[in-house]
């Protein structure tokens, strides 16, 4: 592409067009950003006013137990729901591709439908259908005659609240994966059959491969998602509040260090500290792709 | 970035032979479907059951009395008829926020694809940057920073941040680079056609298919947001129906079965109605959503 010969130089124009995205930029995402670091320098004090404490605000955050617990619970949360999210999601695109599906356009479309509720409406639906009121889970599992797990119990919380985000993302990265399948060009496999190559080969050595950066960008993203879970714990937690307590998620906590606690300085300190733990993770699983990708 | 990333119809294979269907493949995806499925059809039947229904019948079985226009009758009647408020709320928020952040996108894509300018570079790491901080690191200050300049309990507290779609900008980029040709551009500017006239007539025409892919993607981001106005709002009558129906949802948690008016039939019948319109639209703008995450997912 010659895209740069044509291209008028150093023009007012394209500051002009580009300036509306810069200001809606900078006042939404950049002075809020430097704002949050700013602040998270200072502690309100009782006697004294606010006062510059350094790196105070994250030492302590470092060695908070609250908050620890919250790192933890997101990290088993997206160790177990991101794989088996990931894993439906590839096994329906490569089932679709696959040809080999009858109604693949209804299925296509009912499993993407779930990404255009919102998350709030998705988590008081199965709040209800598992809740202990009328939910539907206790009528199923009465109807059988069998006791009724307590899906919303601190046992289970963390379970129920991977399904409410399975079900509403499955659909999105399935598509991910599928738009990457359908861009495998034909000549492949047909050079593929010529060489006696069958179905689960093709599978394992052409269509696998060919999801990798797809992967690696639905990695990410999810990893990003559940790092910052909210929504739907705080909505499943408003059905059993004693389970999902004020710092059940870190992103839960900041939220109520904040605007229940009126600890400000020290939320933004926690907020810095989750941003920069949630990039250094992504950066990391990029990191590992790429390296593996030299490797094969 | 791959200018085929944006071909908004995919390589197909059409080769001849058409694999034969899998019934066992077929009967796991359709009850895979069926899952996906289940809490719609739930909602759907529950918002046709009065209270006592709802707790006395079986969860996806019709009650033998219809209630549905009871329920929206009384769910637009509630509190002095504040959910058709949060509606109207919601439309605002979704629509303008929407329409002026694909607007905003492609102005900004047009001129990165078109212009080569000092920062050109700088500004397109900046933003791609951007995309990997969290929002939560950005909840606190901007309610701070939104306190400071008196937009808290404003409209424009929802809507500015809902203006700025970094996926936006690099989607137009791409559509400008591949759907624009340059020739034509200077054929205008040969003509005498100043640049705003170039952009509106001739630049967004051409980038329409992924315009509207960019409007429906942040429709239903602004649409499903719950986090930004929880939070920089504190006025009920400004809330989108997210944040008014999880208010409901907990004052119906809270003993609010003792009220006067049931809550437990407003909150369904309310759901209902909220996603309905994006589900509607999700149906009949297929091509749009599919072709947009084609072009996400290719991107990298």
């Amino acid at each position: 592409m010659t895209r740069l010969s044509a291209k008028t130089r150093a023009t007012p124009t394209a500051y002009l067009f580009l300036t509306p995205f810069i200001v809606v930029f900078a006042i939404s995402i950049v002075v809020p950003l430097g704002y949050a670091l700013w602040i998270s320098f200072f502690r309100k004090q009782m006697i004294g006013g606010t006062v510059f404490v350094g790196f105070g605000n994250y030492l302590r955050a470092l060695g908070d137990a609250l908050l620890h617990d919250a790192v933890l619970r997101v990290i088993v949360f997206l160790l177990l729901q991101v794989p088996i999210m990931l894993g439906i999601a590839m096994f329906v695109a490569l089932a679709i591709d696959s040809g080999r599906l009858a109604g693949s356009r209804i299925v296509r479309i009912g499993l993407f439908l779930p990404y255009a509720v919102p998350a709030v409406v998705a988590a008081l639906m199965w709040g209800y259908i598992f809740g202990s009121q009328f939910g539907l889970a206790g009528q199923l599992f009465g109807s059988l005659g069998l006791p009724t797990p307590d899906f919303l119990g601190p046992n289970l919380m963390l379970a129920s609240v991977g399904n409410v985000v399975t079900w509403s993302f499955v659909g999105y990265n399935m598509l991910i994966f599928y738009a990457a399948l359908r861009s495998i060009p034909t000549d492949i496999y047909e050079a593929a059959a010529i060489d006696g190559a069958n179905e689960w080969h093709k599978a394992w050595f052409i269509k696998l491969p060919a999801l990798r950066p797809a992967l690696v960008l639905a990695v990410i993203f999810s990893v990003i998602g559940s790092l910052q879970l909210f929504n739907e714990p705080s909505i499943l937690g408003q059905l059993r509040p004693s389970v999902v307590t004020t710092s059940w998620t870190p992103n839960l906590y900041a939220y109520n260090l904040s605007f229940t606690g009126g600890q400000t300085n020290y939320a933004a300190a926690v907020a810095m500290l989750l941003g920069g733990f949630t990039v250094v993770v992504a950066y990391v699983v990029q990191l590992g792709a790429m390296k593996r990708g030299r490797l094969l | 970035m791959n200018s085929l990333a944006a071909s908004p119809a995919p390589v197909h294979r059409s080769s001849g032979l058409r694999p034969r269907k899998s019934p066992v493949l077929t009967i796991i995806l359709w009850m895979l479907l069926a899952y996906f499925m289940l809490p719609l059809c739930w909602l759907a039947v529950n918002a046709t059951k009065s209270n006592v229904d709802l707790f006395g019948t079986f969860g996806l079985a019709f009650a033998p009395s219809f209630a549905l226009f009871d329920n929206i009758g009384q769910l637009f009647a509630f509190q002095g008829g504040i959910y058709l408020r949060w509606f109207a709320n919601t439309i605002l928020y979704a629509v303008v926020g929407a329409g002026g952040a694909a607007l905003i996108a492609a102005m900004g894509g047009y001129a990165l694809a078109k212009f080569d300018f000092h920062g050109r570079k700088a500004v397109l790491a900046i933003v791609l940057g951007a995309t990997a901080v969290p929002g939560t690191a950005l909840a606190v200050p901007t309610y701070m920073l939104f306190t400071r300049w008196g937009l808290i309990n404003t409209e424009l507290a929802v809507i500015i941040p809902a203006l700025v779609s970094p996926f936006g900008l690099f989607l137009m980029l791409v559509y400008a680079q591949d759907a624009v040709p340059d020739s034509m551009i200077e054929a205008a500017r040969i003509d005498g056609a100043g640049e705003a006239r170039i952009f509106w007539t001739i630049a967004l025409p051409l980038m329409a298919p992924g315009f509207v892919t960019v409007l429906l993607f942040q429709l239903v981001a602004t649409w499903n947001n719950y986090f930004l106005p929880l939070i920089v709002l504190n006025q009920s009558d400004k809330f989108p129906l997210t944040v008014g129906l999880s208010l409901w949802n907990k004052l119906a948690n809270a003993g609010g079965v003792n009220l006067a008016q049931p809550l437990y039939p407003l909150v369904i019948t309310g759901s209902l109605l909220a996603v309905l319109p994006l589900l509607v639209a999700f149906v009949f703008l297929q091509k749009y959503w599919q072709s947009g995450i084609a072009a996400g997912g290719v991107k990298e």
